[in-house]
């Protein structure tokens, strides 16, 4: 999907055509959030631990060239390859170097976000290479070549019976075919032969130790264990920012880390890579791919906490009734309207305004990200940087100067509410957002201030 | 103790009865409550489109009619927050600190500062209560759903004192209803569409009439039922407290 002509209003507004659908979406990740809320209250100090968790992460920024060369440093004495990305397109060519160097055509993948981010997927098919998706949502959009939709639940915006269709074309299930066992088994066969022919596998991580030069991998599925253990090369993408200090750390994020996602106390599979087995080869990309940007800016460097639970989606109102397709970016919703700008600030400029800055996202989050308030001012940065549409401009000009004069201000007053009462076709009209699908405020007789006037400020 | 009462410019111009209950029961109250005539806008249309830079003319003319007051109370969460948030002012720094410090929204100057317990109104009506947004998320008014804290809702401590009122229950209690500011007219879809949801949770629960503590959500909402031709009616809730 190319985002370049088609901003968040305009996906939305497509997407909201189905109106059943949209009930279904929101539903559906409307009782992701009650089982997140339901896991969160069975904890009497949920509280105190996202306020760890921040406070760990506000740390690691503070200080992250240090742990990364002391990650760096203990990954190379456990035997690791440790490779620096200074953006996407090194990340992608270190990648598909390792894969060169060993001979290999074909690679299979657990959920890595970065990856997403980089395009890599896209970046090896244009060099010949194979790549299969591992994790079943994964898969399924791959099938779809379409990007995920939720960085958690990739494949959210899909009804089973869509997804039995690409399994009918694909996968060879008989047409029709949508009970949930059929397409999870026909899954996990098509997968098992793959676990067992790819050389190579990559996996996301979730969280790097710097005390120990280890790497941590949550899935629920254990296909990056399926992949990683069964593979002669190893590759792990990490984002600079996925070090945590010490391994007594990681307790904190793991209980909060799914509980915030799913509800599910733990992930199935919570797993520590250190070394490579003998004959296996361990490599770690390191990328930074603007994040060293964001963190020089001050008001949006803790998005950068960000542990990728998907809590704020789930939470999001606009989210779940706009899909994540209409963020047209890897990374979608709230998160994802924050830290996209950072990357490309003309393409993602509508993204900040894709909120209403109700504030949820900002309370679900685990690492206590003030999402809302980044969105606020991203909007002052877009605008600022003159990516802001001029008739937008222009009203805010004129809203300001009628604003700013009381004289001014009762003149306007008066000749709206004139303007409501009897030209009421000149307001509702369809060139009026506002009345496409509502009706007008009634003009009163006299404002407050009038009424005030008559029958205070005389007596 | 004088209040300056602000009352915000929509208000002013589409719902001055909210702003005249307002005053009413401030006054009924022993407050002794002034109305700046200079007054137009908190400047938040502005600044939440992203022209906040622009919000400098407002901001003064702000502190010009309200630097005076012992409390600043206005019948709107969403302006309250953005004064207490934003207001800054290069001529008069301390007096907008002031200001950011002495601003309350009606509910919670009732509850925090006058402490009121026995309203004396009457209002027999089976009523849905709006938890808007700044007004919840970031004024306090009410314990939000995401947090595990202990329970208090300002609202509801007052609407409990209206005799045969009945406050149903709602099945999301504090979910957006999708106003938003300009975000109602940029992201009219989606604006619609939670906005259709929200009042849909009100009316299945057999709301008379939906009530909130920021008449912006209110205005979006009424337009919605008044669209589905719904007999469903909103009122500020300086409407129902005043009620008699």
């Amino acid at each position: 999907m190319d985002g370049a002509t088609q901003t968040h209003p305009e996906l939305s507004e497509i997407f909201n055509k189905d109106e059943e659908r949209v009930d279904w979406h929101d539903e559906t990740l409307w009782w992701i959030r009650q089982k997140r809320d339901k896991s969160a209250h069975s904890i009497p100090e949920w509280e105190q631990l996202r306020e760890t968790a921040s406070q760990i992460k506000n740390n690691v920024l503070s200080d992250l060239s240090a742990y990364l060369v002391s990650f760096e440093e203990k990954a190379l004495a456990n035997g690791i390859i440790v490779h620096w990305a200074a953006d996407a397109a090194e990340h992608n060519r270190i990648v598909h170097g390792i894969l060169k160097e060993n001979g290999i055509q074909q690679m299979v993948k657990s959920k890595s976000m970065l990856t997403e981010e980089c395009h890599l997927n896209e970046y090896l098919e244009q060099q010949g290479l194979d790549v299969i998706d591992s994790d079943l949502g994964e898969r399924i959009v791959q099938l779809a070549k379409e990007p995920p939709s939720h960085i958690v639940l990739p494949c959210i915006h899909k009804k089973k019976e869509e997804i039995g269709d690409l399994f009918h074309i694909h996968l060879g299930v008989p047409a029709g075919t949508s009970d949930p066992q059929i397409l999870t088994e026909t899954a996990r066969q098509h997968l098992r032969e793959t676990f067992l022919t790819r050389r190579a596998a990559l996996t996301g991580v979730n969280f790097a130790i710097a005390e120990t030069g280890e790497f941590v991998v949550c899935t629920n599925e254990g296909n990056a264990d399926m992949g990683a253990h069964l593979a002669d090369v190893h590759i792990a993408s990490m984002g600079i920012e996925k070090i945590i200090p010490e391994r007594r750390h990681l307790g904190v994020f793991l209980r909060l880390l799914t509980r915030s996602a799913t509800g599910q106390p733990i992930t199935t599979y919570s797993s520590h890579f250190k070394k490579p087995r003998p004959g296996q080869q361990m490599h770690i990309v390191i990328v930074d791919n603007g994040r060293t940007i964001q963190m020089g800016r001050e008001d949006f460097r803790n998005s950068l906490k960000c542990i990728r639970c998907g809590a704020c989606m789930n939470t999001c109102p606009v989210y779940r009734r706009s899909g994540g397709h209409s963020y047209h970016n890897a990374i979608s919703g709230p998160i994802g309207a924050i830290l996209a700008p950072n990357l490309d600030m003309k393409k993602y400029a509508d993204l900040p305004f894709a909120s209403t800055l109700c504030g949820s996202c900002s309370n679900v989050c685990p690492v206590k990200i003030d999402i809302h308030q980044q969105l606020y001012k991203w909007r002052q940065v877009i605008v600022k940087e003159g990516y802001a549409d001029s008739t937008k401009k222009i009203g805010m000009q004129l809203m300001t100067f009628t604003l700013s004069s009381p004289a001014v201000y009762r003149t306007a007053g008066k000749a709206g509410r004139w303007f409501l009462k009897h030209v009421p076709f000149a307001v509702n009209n369809k060139f009026n957002p506002w009345y496409k699908q509502r009706d007008m405020p009634e003009a009163p007789a006299e404002s407050f201030g009038e009424w005030y006037k008559k029958n205070v400020k005389k007596s | 103790m004088r209040v300056g009462l602000f009352i915000p410019c929509y208000v002013d111009q589409f719902y001055p009865n909210a702003g005249i209950a307002t005053y009413q029961l401030l006054r009924k109250l022993g407050v002794d409550v002034t109305y700046p005539t200079g007054q137009t806008c908190c400047g938040q249309p502005m600044a939440n489109s992203g022209f906040e830079h622009l919000t400098k003319d407002c901001n003064n003319l702000f502190i010009d009619n309200f630097a005076e007051f012992d409390y600043i109370v206005s019948p709107s969460g969403s302006c309250t927050l953005h004064i207490k948030d934003h207001l800054h002012s290069e001529e008069a720094e301390e007096k907008a600190t002031g200001i950011r410090h002495k601003i309350y929204e009606l509910v919670e100057f009732l509850v925090d500062i006058l402490k009121v317990k026995d309203l004396h109104a009457r209002f027999p009506h089976k009523v849905g209560l709006h938890q808007s947004c700044h007004g919840q998320r970031g004024l306090f008014l009410t314990q939000m759903t995401e947090l595990v804290a202990p329970y208090f809702s300002k609202p509801q401590q007052l609407l409990s004192q209206v005799e045969g009122l009945e406050l149903i229950a709602l099945s999301r209690e504090d979910e957006c209803c999708g106003f938003g500011g300009t975000f109602c007219v940029v992201e009219e879809a989606v604006s619609v569409k939670m906005g259709k949801d929200r009042v849909k949770d009100h009316l299945t629960h057999g709301a008379e009439y939906i009530t909130g503590a920021d008449m912006s959500c209110l205005m979006h909402m009424e337009g919605i039922l008044k669209r589905e031709n719904s007999g469903v009616k909103v009122l500020h809730i300086a409407e129902i407290l005043n009620a008699e």
